[in-house]
């Protein structure tokens, strides 16, 4: 570190203090956590540094996902552990994680790759900044940084390269500073004194993204301002009989759903990213949640949206919910990924709590049964909040994080149960596979409900497996992203992606192919150990099913594994185009996979897109270059 | 010489090792009854033949068709449904172990008789093998015998690999018994022709397929569609390559693994048989008494046979970059699509690609190029001067890459000689001249006799011949062309070479689209062998290139004369309403009258082959046009 008679230097430390003060009371303070305001701007309580607000790098890891409290690591007895309090598999020891680690990727626990301790800040350009933007920002009062760490923190999402460059402590191009509005006016101010100094906007929501979205563009001449709406985050009225909330974009998911409960009432929407991912982040992403069977995707959820652009505001004149009024806009809106505005407000449907809410499970002896299964559930139109199937690599893995029984009995019960499944009913272990279920709604109807799914399940060779195994299927969704930075200390990369895909045999064949493809890429490449390739499927519908594919390896002895990876995703997602997947179910297109959107849409279609661009933002203020 | 008989041929090719000697030393009792444990295609759920029957029934794809044909034609679908399952009944195979067991111990006594050596390259089998685990095979045999079927599974069941399915016409049902004992062994018939018949084409290609999905069992097809008649390879027919394909193209398989096998017969059982036949002798029905009466070949040497089997061709790399898999997305899978232009034409690629393959591996024995030389002069030659020239073009054909069976430290003359006896019934040797053998009647015969008799022994001999033209093709092709070009320009040599390319496309495998590749090899090899030189924009013959460019266009020159026949006629003597049955008869007869008037030396114009092929030709360069006339 500097030395401590450097005067700003000291500034700098003694603010981080204080910052990380803050960020621990305003997680654990209930009073400091938004709340449901009144509706003119700057209302509700806030925590400040100075003119700045608290920054997410203090609770969160500044090189890798989520809380910095909670990860991974192998203790001295190389058993696998997982830190801090926040999930049910905190604290805990998994016994098994080590042996599913080092056979599954030939990994050892003595070859060890850290990530560089601290972000070398001397290592980031200095900021290029627009004066006359920041003299003129100044005078409106919105807050701002320039400080490297609140740079360097959104300059990026969560794709391996990104978060691999980190660990490296190498950064790109760096947004040049961050401002906070705290309201759809400030965002207004903004936009405009961007469009007048000729300055490029960057939204920034959750920071999790997972399509280069966040990148910024090295080719971009103009000072680049990352528009952090985080302290956009109160809800700001409830409508109780239209059963409506009017909330703030910048709103974290858990806290919409946390303050919703609080009036009796929830979303719904729960993407697998929503401790951390934000509701304008959802919108320009089509985000898609896994209870969508009950409450529907993000387009489904939204009634109104308010978003600023360089041309002005767009929003629609009433909440009706539909509209015959031509091509809807929020169809423009959603999916725009930050190319034409920053989405301020959303009015967005809600629901009383549920009731009741159950998990469950069904062990299929092989992933062909499960995929019928789930899709004769579909054609019932009976698939409970939510219904997933993990593949066979996917559920031995899911027993790799299986924490150390309490008891003799537990054990005892645990042994029972897998010789009843293999022993007794034949399953082979190394082609069964499992599926999580989530039931919601009224006790008895949840029953009901619970009843008509097993049965349809043990048409196709299903077995209840007990809530237990359901609900640990979820628990893995949240800590798989936290395993990707275990792996990285150990040599091991690797990412999720994700598709939809028409039924019929194309779920199947589509799966086995990326997977195959993936294999053989490898190899190909150099890559010396065989792969991880599994996917599961996440979503249903009536005409088809979302999967999701992680793919991970031992790169010991290549010299670009990153490289290597993006070669091998590349292929994987040709393959998934040429087997009738699309581009993407959730996670969008961003800079990484722009390159199909042609084939995708068509000329033409990208051409509509083009035109919407051209007149919204002609100047390209905001020019992530997503998308287009 | 049997054993000195060395297997290594080019370095670039594997090795051969003989079957055959190893049944020759021990029990064929005991090798029917052997152990037979194949490696399984790794994604295979094992299935009966009934079961896979019934998947093909209940598949969607050809339920839709069964609803489709049921909507046109009102008939209700169950009875499509039993149409179609007896459309499936009389085509699907019944592969038992127990009928493979049999004809392992009857042909094991077979082909000791019939042949000196049965010579497989070893490592193609392991690399056959080893794809059969990782992806459904494709065996792709050239055909030039019925020997070529049952070889193909009997070297399978040798080598322990998974027994094919094979592809047969229906005239094999034609013979009793006989017939169902090749279905128990794998066969599976096909009807050979129902150009129209869409539930027929629906019941035999989701058969294929669904055997393909499944990895059932690699799947044996001719790509050139029936035994050639003359020993060279015939242009491909795609149809069943399309089939096979579209599983990879619509995602159903990773992969579709490609094996092209080049079975070569150092004499084949039908030689004499095919004369005839291309002379317009009717090709004797399929009948079980016919084959027992066939017996007596049995007594006869019919010499070594060699069988090699090519690296397998992936599909999926042939098609990277050629086929956006993606166009077969917006419709369901169960419906079956018209393959776009640009699918037709990559399977017409892959298809000459593989009969390229299968020629390139085809071994060539000396007695081919003896023949190819007593061609040339038909009146006979001396055999001293026949020694020297055929290890001059034992050289020559070497030098452009021939996959030469030649025995190593043995002179020529024995060679020579040694495959002239085994061919005694062609060619003769009369004090020092050797010539062909004419057979004919005891007694007197007519001019038209021994017209007929002399063509059966040009055509057999010619058999021969063919068996080398591929090595030989692309730069005879370019020494024609250097002797009618107007210039030695470059251009002007280019545009004769791809006009003569052209006409001839039906007659040999030129695959479309390749002529400047075509033309580039054989300017390569002429100028390897030192018969050309390339002087600036200039092809000209070099001062040794005379002997070489004359043999090679003496190779290609009946071919020439018999396609200026065929216009002779058409010019001459066709009428507007000539239909194509009359064609073949008149074509033939107004060869003979040329040949008895003298004024016509050639006989390979006498061939049904290079009459329908140069029909074909005109059709395609549009000069001569088809109609078809409504029926009355």
């Amino acid at each position: 570190m500097a030395s401590i008679g450097d005067g700003s230097e000291r500034q700098r430390i003694a603010q981080q203090r204080l910052r990380v003060l803050a960020g621990h009371l305003r997680r654990l303070g209930a009073e400091e956590r938004p709340g449901v305001a009144a509706q003119e701007c700057r209302a509700g309580p806030r925590t400040r540094r100075e003119n700045v607000p608290a920054a997410p790098q203090d609770i969160m890891k500044w090189n890798g996902w989520g809380y910095a409290d909670s990860k991974f690591f192998f203790n001295k007895k190389g058993q696998g552990e997982f830190t801090g309090k926040r999930y049910r598999l905190s604290g805990l020891i998994l016994p098994s994680l080590k042996d599913w680690f080092e056979g599954t990727f030939g990994a050892n626990l003595q070859h060890k790759s850290p990530a560089v301790p601290s972000l070398n800040t001397s290592a980031v350009a200095p900021p290029s900044l627009n004066e006359a933007f920041v003299e003129e920002l100044k005078s409106t009062g919105i807050p701002f940084s320039h400080d490297t760490e609140d740079r360097v923190f959104r300059a990026h999402g969560h794709c391996l390269h990104e978060i691999f460059s980190l660990r490296d402590g190498r950064v790109g191009r760096c947004p040049d500073m961050v401002v906070w509005p705290n309201c759809h006016n400030d965002v207004v101010k903004i936009v405009e004194l961007a469009c007048k100094h000729s300055v490029c906007l960057i939204p920034y929501g959750g920071g999790t993204s997972v399509s280069s979205a966040l990148e910024c563009p090295p080719e971009e001449t103009r000072s680049i301002v990352s528009l952090d709406t985080s302290q956009m985050n109160r809800i700001l009225w409830i409508d109780e009989k239209n059963l409506t909330a009017h909330v703030e974009a910048g709103i974290i998911g858990q806290d919409l759903e946390r303050l919703l409960n609080e009036s009796g009432y929830c979303t719904g929407h729960e993407p697998d990213s929503m401790e951390f991912s934000s509701l304008g982040g959802w919108v320009a992403t089509r985000a898609s949640g896994m209870k969508k069977n009950i409450y529907g995707n993000i387009e489904d959820l939204v009634v109104h949206i308010k978003m600023v652009t360089p041309r002005g505001v767009i929003e629609k004149s009433c909440q009706g919910p539909r509209m015959s009024t031509g091509p809807d806009i929020h169809h423009f809106i959603l999916g725009s990924e930050g190319t034409l505005g920053v989405v301020t407000e959303v009015t967005l449907k809600i629901r009383p709590i549920p009731e009741y809410q159950k998990y469950g499970s069904v062990v299929f002896p092989n992933f062909q049964q499960g995929v019928a299964c789930l899709r004769e559930v579909a054609k019932q139109r009976c698939a409970p909040a939510s219904i997933r199937l993990m593949d066979n690599e996917q559920f031995q893995f899911g027993h790799a994080l299986k924490p150390q029984v309490s008891s003799i009995f537990t054990s005892f019960l645990d042994g029972l149960k897998k010789f009843y499944i293999t022993k007794f009913k034949g399953f082979d272990p190394h082609h069964l596979c499992v599926a999580t279920l989530l039931f919601e709604g009224d006790r008895e109807k949840v029953l009901q409900h619970e009843k008509l799914v097993y049965d349809i399940a043990a048409k196709f060779g299903g077995l209840a497996a007990g809530e237990d195994n359901g609900q640990r299927g979820y628990m893995l969704t949240f800590v798989i992203a936290y395993l990707r930075d275990l792996g990285m200390e150990y040599y091991v990369i690797g990412e999720s992606f994700e598709t939809s895909v028409p039924w019929d045999r194309w779920v199947l064949d589509l799966c086995r192919n990326v997977k195959e493809r993936i294999v053989r890429e490898c190899k190909e490449k150099g890559v010396q150990f065989p792969p991880l390739s599994t996917c599961r499927v996440t979503q249903t519908y009536d005409a088809g099913a979302c999967v999701y594919f992680y793919f991970a390896f031992n790169y010991r002895g290549l010299s670009d594994p990153v490289h290597v990876y993006e070669q091998v995703e590349h292929a994987a997602r040709e393959e998934i185009l040429a087997n009738g997947g699309s581009l993407s179910h959730h996670h969008g297109v961003g800079k990484l996979r722009k390159e199909w959107m042609q084939e995708t849409i068509s000329s033409v279609g990208l051409g509509m897109l083009k035109s919407v661009k051209d007149y919204l933002d002609p100047n390209n203020i905001f020019g992530n270059r997503n998308l287009l | 010489p049997r054993s000195t008989w060395s297997r290594k041929v080019r370095s670039k090719r594997d090795d051969f090792e003989d079957i055959l000697e190893e049944r020759r030393n021990s029990s064929d009792l005991r090798y029917a009854f052997k152990c037979y444990t194949p490696v399984l295609y790794r994604g295979l759920t094992p299935c009966k033949a009934a079961t896979l029957k019934s998947m093909v029934l209940q598949s969607e794809q050809l339920l839709h068709v069964i609803n489709q044909v049921s909507a046109e034609s009102g008939e209700s679908t169950d009875v499509v449904k039993d149409e179609a399952a007896a459309i499936l009944e009389e085509m699907a195979h019944r592969l038992q172990l127990r009928t493979i067991r049999f004809f392992a111990y009857t042909l094991s006594k077979a082909f000791k008789a019939l042949y000196r050596s049965v010579c497989v390259n070893e490592e193609g089998i392991q690399r056959l093998q080893q794809a059969m685990q990782e992806h459904p095979v494709v065996l792709l045999p050239s055909h030039r015998s019925y020997m070529d079927f049952l070889m193909m599974s009997y070297i399978l069941y040798t080598y322990d690999l998974s027994l094919p399915v094979i592809a047969a016409g229906m005239d094999f049902l034609g013979m009793k018994f006989v017939g169902e004992m090749l279905r128990m062994s794998g066969a599976f018939f096909i009807r050979r022709s129902f150009g129209g018949d869409q539930l027929y084409w629906a019941v035999f290609s989701e058969y294929v397929k669904t055997m393909l999905r499944k990895g059932y069992a690699p799947i044996e097809f001719f790509l050139e569609g029936t035994r050639s008649r003359t020993c060279k390879s015939l242009t491909p027919k795609l149809g069943l390559l399309n089939i096979v394909m579209e599983p990879f193209f619509k995602g159903e398989v990773f992969d579709v693994n490609l094996v092209p096998v080049s079975m070569s017969y150092e004499r084949v059982l039908e030689e004499s048989l095919y004369a005839r036949e291309l002379l317009g002798v009717p090709k004797p029905k399929e009948s079980t008494s016919g084959l027992l009466k066939a017996r007596k070949i049995l007594s006869e040497d019919y010499g070594s046979m060699h069988v090699y089997f090519s690296p397998p061709v992936s599909v999926r790399s042939l098609a990277q970059g050629r086929i956006n898999r993606s166009q077969f997305n917006l419709t369901p899978r169960h419906v079956a699509q018209k393959p776009s232009e640009e699918t037709q034409a990559f399977v017409n690629d892959v298809a000459y690609r593989i009969v390229r393959l299968q020629q390139e591996n085809m071994v060539v024995k000396p007695w081919v190029l003896v023949a190819t030389l007593l061609l040339q002069s038909v009146e006979g030659m001396e055999l001293t001067e026949l020694m020297e020239q055929t290890s001059w073009l034992r050289d020559l054909a070497r030098m452009f890459g021939a996959f030469l069976d030649w025995p190593d430290h043995t002179p020529c003359s024995m060679v020579v000689s040694s495959s002239i006896s085994l061919h005694r019934n062609l060619a003769c040797v009369s004090g020092s001249r050797i010539s062909l053998v004419v057979e004919g009647p005891q007694g007197p015969e007519t001019p038209e006799e021994a017209l007929f008799n002399r063509a059966v022994s040009v055509l057999s001999c010619a058999s021969y011949r063919n068996q080398v033209l591929h090595v030989f093709l692309r730069p005879a092709l370019l020494a024609m062309a250097l002797s009618n070009a107007n210039s030695s320009r470059k251009e002007d040599i280019y545009s004769c070479f791809d006009f003569l390319r052209n006409v001839f496309s039906d007659e040999f495998i030129l695959s479309p689209g390749a002529s400047v590749q075509d033309f580039d090899e054989a300017c390569h090899l002429l100028v390897k062998c030192g018969a050309v030189e390339l002087l600036h924009q200039d092809v000209v013959m070099a001062e040794s290139g005379r002997t070489v460019l004359s043999f090679l266009t003496l190779l290609l020159e009946p071919f020439l004369q018999g396609y200026q026949v065929v216009c002779r006629y058409l010019r001459e003597e066709a009428t507007e309403n000539l239909t194509e049955k009359q064609f073949i008869p008149a074509v033939r007869s107004f060869a003979v009258k040329l040949h008895l008037s003298g004024s016509l030396k050639c006989y390979e114009v006498l061939s049904s082959d290079l009459q329908k092929n140069a029909l074909n030709a005109l059709i395609r360069l549009n000069v001569v046009r088809r109609v078809r006339t409504l029926k009355s």
